[in-house]
């Protein structure tokens, strides 16, 4: 497999487009994502909703990224975009590390997201909220598609940002506590859950602070089912009606998960 | 939503370049809107059941979590529509109008039959200009038995065992072809063209399908206010769903 | 028209209690014209992992073709078979690869991850966005038709024989009203010791 973008389709596609065929709709994550520097370090928030067009695709996702052990980033956009450049970044830093043997710093993720983006002039849509803390403290930064930054103490991102950064505007103090910053986060990303339509369902905050990260997965779980149906529906054995059948009976497979086993020195 | 890109320069000094050929464009404006919302009716042999949430939004954005879409016209007769707000109060007020003129001439309240019709004519009669709604007319029939007609916007009419309109309808309406309907038109001999449940097993499901829906549909939400309408009266309850 | 909706397809996953269950319906249309009534959409990669591939039937069959060869390399290399989430990696990076010129296709990957036999679900969009789901997965020309249907019925921990009458009435209930989808479907349900496939009786209007 060669690495980077493959072409060859985009004549075929562009070709059907020229027919008048419309091209593919894809995942967005119409998001609220926010960031806040505290104290101490920094927090992450996020909702856990992705949607295509008006319907839910995915009721819990995760849009805060790992980048390093010390950065994390939360992704707002084209959910396939988001994913696979906060991975390619996260993996050219990994090599970094290896390389130079120190912790990774935030600036040179965020400089390493914007050429990216740059590069590619906004089509690869990710609208990111970076927030990390290295030896020089706690840093965010917002990066925006077409590859510009914003190093700012709070920011907000997605469909949902203006509802967050309301919250932000209202609540934010300089050298707040995590206790507090964790809530005024929280608070932000409910309002964007809220009154949004494109967020919803949980709240995903993520502390990091020197040398420690606390990644609170569903820090509040909003979103159980208002009524259980008092008559539920069973569908007894045969209501589908089957024309033909076939069972494979399956051997019992042994399948090893690659233990380690030490090279033979002898 | 990915935001748009800074700009250092006012947008019409550095604007993207129109290609060769680009006709120049104004801004689109649209007399419609589509304020979202699901409509639910299911008829039994001595009840039926309407609902709809009460979610009105635009866009991503809610504009208010009450807003019942249920229009009562007579005693047992009942429209709900989901689509454009300003549009469904247009009708509403007009199907209003009418009721009252109805009931001057023949001194009796309107049928769910007569409505139906009515309601019909009204939307034709705006075909090329429709009302960009989607309707439900639901009532009793003279035997007491539930009687639901479902609309296109622009009047074409059927009556039917249950249906469902709005944003939740591709959702919701599978769900009730399941539970609701005999195996197919085409069976020989013929069978009944739908399943009646009790009625407690009715509400049970329609209860259910607006909470499946609101886990879906992002336009439904917030609340369902469901009546059930019977020959004693109409029953009214709402039923939370989700706020996000 | 959607370059998705030329062909027509519904495809459903369900979890279980130790198992998985993966369908499709069995219409190959060229838009509102039929052509064939056993056309499946879910492919087998190996005995506890199925894909299904709704969208354009061009690119279905290439990328399955393609997926079977890699996962035949793999097999030499690796001597296993490979597993439901690490497919679904490979699944995803192949169509991220083509992000400016998609494959035009929705992926569902339905399978048992070896060792414990737990169920792996997720879904994926053309760009290869994956989307894991603990319950059930669909996609397809008509989604919000069987979403409706998986969120109303779907219950957790349902065993292999349940899981199937489930899975099969929320396909069929949600083939019914999409134009070009339907015409029969065809079910799989595995567990750790064995695949029962099922072709269904389904509307053929």
């Amino acid at each position: 497999m060669t690495a980077g973008f493959q072409f060859d389709l985009c004549n075929r596609n562009r070709l059907l487009e020229s027919k008048g065929v419309q091209g593919a709709s894809v995942t967005k994550t119409g998001t609220t994502i926010a960031g806040l520097v505290f104290k101490d370090g920094v927090v992450l928030g996020a909702d856990t909703r992705s949607t295509s067009g008006s319907t839910v695709a995915d009721k819990n996702c995760e849009k805060i990224h790992f980048i390093a052990p010390n950065i994390y980033c939360c992704g707002a956009g084209t959910a396939a975009d988001t994913e696979n450049v906060t991975g390619m970044i996260s993996s050219s830093l990994d090599l970094h590390r290896y390389a130079t043997g120190r912790e990774s710093r935030v600036v040179t993720a965020m400089t390493m997201l914007k050429s990216h983006l740059f590069r590619y002039q906004g089509y690869v849509s990710a609208a990111l909220v970076l927030g990390g803390v290295d030896f020089r403290g706690p840093h965010l930064f917002t990066v925006y598609p077409h590859g510009s930054t914003d190093a700012l103490p709070f920011c907000t991102m997605g469909s949902g940002s203006l509802n967050a950064m309301a919250v932000f505007e209202a609540g934010y103090k300089d050298d707040l506590t995590r206790e507090e910053a964790v809530e005024l986060v929280a608070n932000a990303i409910k309002a964007g859950i809220y009154n949004d339509l494109g967020s919803g369902s949980n709240v995903d905050i993520c502390v990091i602070t020197k040398g420690k990260v606390d990644y609170l997965r569903n820090h509040e779980y909003l979103q159980n089912k208002t009524y259980q149906r008092r008559h539920p529906v069973t569908y007894g054995k045969g209501t589908t009606k089957v024309t033909k059948e076939k069972i494979i009976p399956l051997s019992e497979l042994t399948i090893q998960d690659g233990d380690a086993t030490a090279m033979d020195t002898s | 939503m990915a935001a748009p890109p800074l700009q250092l320069h006012t947008p019409a000094s550095i604007g993207p370049a129109s290609g060769p050929g680009d006709i120049k464009s104004r801004p689109a404006w649209s007399p419609y809107d589509d304020n979202g919302g699901t409509c639910v009716a299911v008829a039994g042999s001595d009840y039926c059941i309407v609902a709809a949430s009460t979610r009105l939004s635009t866009g991503f954005s809610i504009l208010t979590r009450d807003c019942s879409k249920l229009f009562q016209i007579s005693e047992q007769v009942y429209i709900a529509s989901a689509g454009f707000q300003a549009d469904i109060r247009a009708l509403q007020k007009m199907l209003q109008t009418r009721n009252v003129m109805y009931q001057h001439i023949h001194r009796k309240p309107m049928s769910a039959s007569a409505l139906a019709q009515l309601l019909g004519n009204n939307l034709y009669y705006k075909r090329f200009f429709p009302y960009f709604t989607w309707n439900l007319c639901v009532g009793l029939d003279p035997e007491g038995k539930g009687s639901v007609y479902t609309y296109d916007p622009v009047g074409s009419f059927e009556r039917v065992g249950y249906s469902c309109q709005g944003s939740g309808k591709d959702l919701i309406q599978p769900v009730l072809d399941n539970q609701l309907k005999a195996a197919s038109p085409l069976v020989l001999p013929s069978e009944n063209w739908m399943t009646a449940l009790p009625l407690e097993q009715a509400q049970d499901l329609v209860r259910d399908a607006f909470v499946s829906a609101g886990e879906r549909d992002i336009y439904t939400g917030d609340c369902v206010e469901i009546l059930t309408i019977t020959t004693g009266g109409v029953h009214r309850e709402t039923l939370d769903l989700k706020k996000d | 028209m959607s370059i998705f909706e030329y062909n027509g397809a519904a495809v459903v996953a369900m979890a279980g209690k130790n198992c998985v269950a993966i369908g499709s319906d069995l219409r190959l249309g060229v838009q509102f014209q039929t052509l064939a009534c056993d056309y499946k959409k879910v492919y087998p990669i190996h005995d506890h992992l199925y894909l299904g591939l709704a969208g354009l039937g061009t690119d279905t069959q290439t990328l399955f073709q393609k997926f079977k060869f890699h996962h035949n390399i793999y097999r030499l290399k690796e001597e296993r078979d490979i597993k439901p989430s690490t497919f679904a990696q490979f699944v995803s990076s192949t169509l991220y690869s083509k992000r400016f010129g998609p494959w035009f296709v929705s992926p569902v990957i339905a399978g048992l991850e070896p060792g414990t036999w737990t169920p792996y679900l997720c879904g994926m969009d053309s760009l290869g966005a994956i989307e894991t789901a603990p319950d059930f997965m669909v996609a397809g020309t008509a989604p919000d038709s069987l979403y409706g249907m998986c969120e109303s019925m779907h219950k957790p921990d349902l065993e292999p024989e349940e899981l199937f009458e489930v899975l099969s009435q929320c396909l069929l209930a949600g083939t019914d009203r999409d134009a070009i989808s339907g015409w029969g479907a065809i079910v799989h349900v595995i567990t750790k010791d064995q695949v029962i496939t099922r072709t269904l009786k389904g509307r053929m209007d």
